[in-house]
C-alpha cells in the first residue's frame, strides 16, 4: 500500500514546474522576429513573465541572436541609451541597451561596426501611433564573436525554426494561438530558412 | 487493519510490553473508519499512544527495522528507508545549526546528496572514507533525490574503499550567461566557501584565498544547463592563470576585469562540455569550442526546407 502510494507520488512530482526555472533563449531569424506582435502573459500579477509568440510558435521571454552590427547610435538624452542594428541573412534586428544594461551598453559603445555580435536579451514590442507594432531586443548581454560562430548560429536557428514549423501542425495551446493569430504561411518560412542556409553554404 | 494491529502488538511484545490487541484494534477502527484517517497515519498515532503510555523513546521502537541495501542511482522514490554502502565524496559547509554534516555520498552507481541532522546525534563522517549508512530516508527536492541521516540511522565504518562511479554527461549549446560569483574570487580558508564582500557566511571577515572559477549558463534553444568550471578548466579555456588574474585585478584595482575578460571569450559562443552531473550543474571536466563542421547540417536542413532547390 505504502509502496504504491509513494510510487505514484514520485511519478507526479517529476514533471511539475515548481521553483524558478530560467527561460530558454530562443533562436529567431530577423524576418520572423519583425513579424511578431502577439503578446502573452502568464498569470496576472506584475511579476508573471510576459512572452512574445512568433509566427512559427516560439514563445519567447528571451532570445539569442548572432549577426552583423551595421549601425549604432546613442539616442539617450540624460543617460546613455544605445541602439544598434544587427543584420542576419533574413533581415535586421533592433537591439537596445540603456543604463539598466550597463555591460551590454558598454560593449555596444566600444564596438565599431561592422562587427559580428552575439546578443542575449528580452524581446520587447512598441506600438506606434499608427498602430504598427515594432519589435526590438533589450540586451542582457552582448559580445563580439567570430564569423564561425555567426555561421553556426544561422544553422542552429534554421534547425530550431524547422523544428517549430513541424510542431506548428500540432495542437499545443501556444502553437494554436500562433496559427490562429498569424495564419502562418509555412511555405514562406521554409523559403526564409532555405535562403538563410544558402547564404552560409560552402561555395 | 487487523494486520496492522497484529504487527503493532508483535513489535511491542518484542520490547517486552503487553498491549491489548482489542484496544489497538478499537483505536485503529475509530481513526480509520470513523474519522477517515489514512491507515499509515492511524498506525503512527496508535504506536505513539502506546509509546507514551509506556515511556519508550520513539527511536527504540523503530530502531530494529532493517532496510534493504540499494545503490545511489536506484533511489527514485520519496520517503523510502534504505541502506547505502558508499564513500563520502565531498563534505560541504552546513549553513544551519540543525544540520551537522552535509555533502555527497558515492557508490559504484553514482552519487547522491546527504544531510545528517544534528538531532540525530550520529558520529562525524570523514571525506574519502567509506561507510555503511543504515536506515537512511530518501527525499526529493525539485526532481533531485537526497538522503537524510536521522535518529534511527546508523553509520558503520567499513574497511574497503568504495569505488565511486561517475555518470558522465555531454551537453552542447551556446553559453548565454556568466553568473555572479565567477572569475577571480576569494574563498574562506576554513570552509572553502566563496566569500561575499570579503566575508564568509559562516566565519565572518576572513583573509580569503584567491581562486578562479566560472558559473555559466548554457542553452541549446530548448533547455538550459548550468555548468561549473573549476580553476584548472577555467585557466585552460580562458588562457588566464590564477596568477595572471591576480595581476590583472591589482593593476585595474578591480576584480571585475577578470570577469569581463572571461565574458568576452565565452558569451555568445558554442561549446561542447562533458562532466559529472551534480544537482542542476554539470561539473565540467572538458570544455571545447564547438567546431563540428556545419556543412552536413546545412545540406540536410536544405533538403527539408527547399526540396526542389536541391540541384541549384
Amino acid at each position: 500500500m505504502a509502496e504504491n502510494g509513494s510510487g505514484n507520488y514520485s511519478g507526479n512530482s517529476s514533471g511539475s514546474g515548481s521553483g524558478f526555472v530560467r527561460e530558454v533563449a530562443h533562436r529567431i531569424f530577423a524576418a520572423e522576429f519583425k513579424e511578431s506582435n502577439l503578446q502573452s502573459k502568464e498569470g496576472h500579477d506584475q511579476y508573471s513573465p510576459s512572452y512574445l509568440i512568433t509566427p512559427t510558435g516560439a514563445k519567447c521571454n528571451r532570445v539569442f541572436i548572432v549577426g552583423t552590427l551595421t549601425e549604432k547610435e546613442d539616442v539617450g538624452t540624460d543617460a546613455e541609451f544605445w541602439r544598434g542594428r544587427i543584420v542576419d541573412p533574413t533581415g535586421a534586428f533592433f537591439v537596445t541597451a540603456g543604463q539598466y544594461q550597463p555591460e551590454a551598453a558598454q560593449v555596444l559603445a566600444k564596438t565599431t561596426p561592422p562587427e559580428f555580435i552575439a546578443v542575449i536579451g528580452k524581446p520587447t514590442t512598441y506600438t506606434t501611433k499608427e498602430g504598427n507594432v515594432l519589435t526590438s531586443i533589450r540586451a542582457e548581454s552582448m559580445q563580439i564573436v567570430d564569423a564561425a560562430t555567426r555561421d553556426r548560429w544561422v544553422v542552429d536557428c534554421a534547425k530550431l525554426t524547422m523544428a517549430r514549423l513541424e510542431k506548428l501542425k500540432g495542437s499545443e495551446p501556444d502553437v494554436v494561438k500562433a496559427r490562429e493569430h498569424y495564419s502562418t504561411d509555412v511555405q514562406s518560412y521554409r523559403a526564409m530558412v532555405a535562403q538563410a542556409l544558402e547564404s552560409v553554404r560552402m561555395k | 487493519m487487523s494486520d496492522i494491529a497484529t504487527k503493532i502488538v508483535a513489535r511491542f511484545s518484542e520490547l517486552g510490553i503487553k498491549v491489548q490487541p482489542e484496544e489497538v484494534e478499537t483505536k485503529l477502527d475509530q481513526l480509520i473508519n470513523k474519522f477517515k484517517v489514512p491507515p499509515e497515519e492511524a498506525r503512527r498515532n496508535v504506536i505513539n499512544h502506546f509509546l507514551k503510555q509506556n515511556n519508550i523513546p520513539r527511536t527504540e521502537f523503530f530502531e530494529k527495522r532493517e532496510t534493504s541495501q540499494v545503490k545511489a542511482s536506484e533511489i527514485k522514490e520519496d520517503g523510502r528507508w534504505v541502506t547505502l554502502r558508499g564513500k563520502v565524496v565531498q563534505l560541504w559547509e552546513t549553513n544551519h545549526e540543525s544540520v551537522s554534516q552535509t555533502g555527497l555520498l558515492g557508490d559504484e552507481s553514482g552519487t547522491i546528496k546527504f544531510t545528517k541532522w544534528t538531532k540525530a546525534g550520529l558520529p562525524q563522517v570523514e571525506e574519502g572514507k567509506s561507510y555503511l549508512f543504515k536506515n537512511v530516508v530518501t527525499s526529493e527536492y525539485q526532481g533531485q533525490f537526497r538522503v537524510s541521516l536521522t535518529k534511527t540511522s546508523e553509520i558503520v565504518p567499513i574497511d574497503e574503499d568504495v569505488e565511486v562511479g561517475r555518470t558522465l554527461v555531454e551537453y552542447s549549446g551556446a553559453i548565454v550567461d556568466i553568473q555572479s560569483g565567477s572569475g577571480l574570487i576569494k574563498r574562506c580558508p576554513e570552509c572553502n566557501r566563496a566569500l561575499v564582500k570579503g566575508a564568509c557566511g559562516e566565519h565572518g571577515k576572513v583573509e580569503g584565498i584567491y581562486d578562479l572559477r566560472v558559473k555559466a549558463v548554457m542553452d541549446d534553444g530548448e533547455k538550459v544547463q548550468d555548468i561549473l568550471l573549476n580553476r584548472e578548466v577555467t585557466e585552460a579555456l580562458v588562457g588566464i592563470t590564477l596568477e595572471q588574474a591576480k595581476d590583472m585585478a591589482t593593476e585595474a584595482l578591480d576584480q571585475a576585469v577578470v570577469l569581463d575578460a572571461i565574458k568576452s571569450k565565452l558569451v555568445g559562443r558554442y561549446f561542447i562540455v562533458s562532466g559529472a552531473k551534480l544537482d542542476r550543474f554539470i561539473l565540467v571536466d572538458t570544455i571545447r569550442q564547438d567546431t563540428t563542421p556545419i556543412d552536413q547540417d546545412i545540406m540536410k536542413l536544405l533538403s527539408i526546407a527547399a526540396p526542389l532547390a536541391q540541384e541549384a
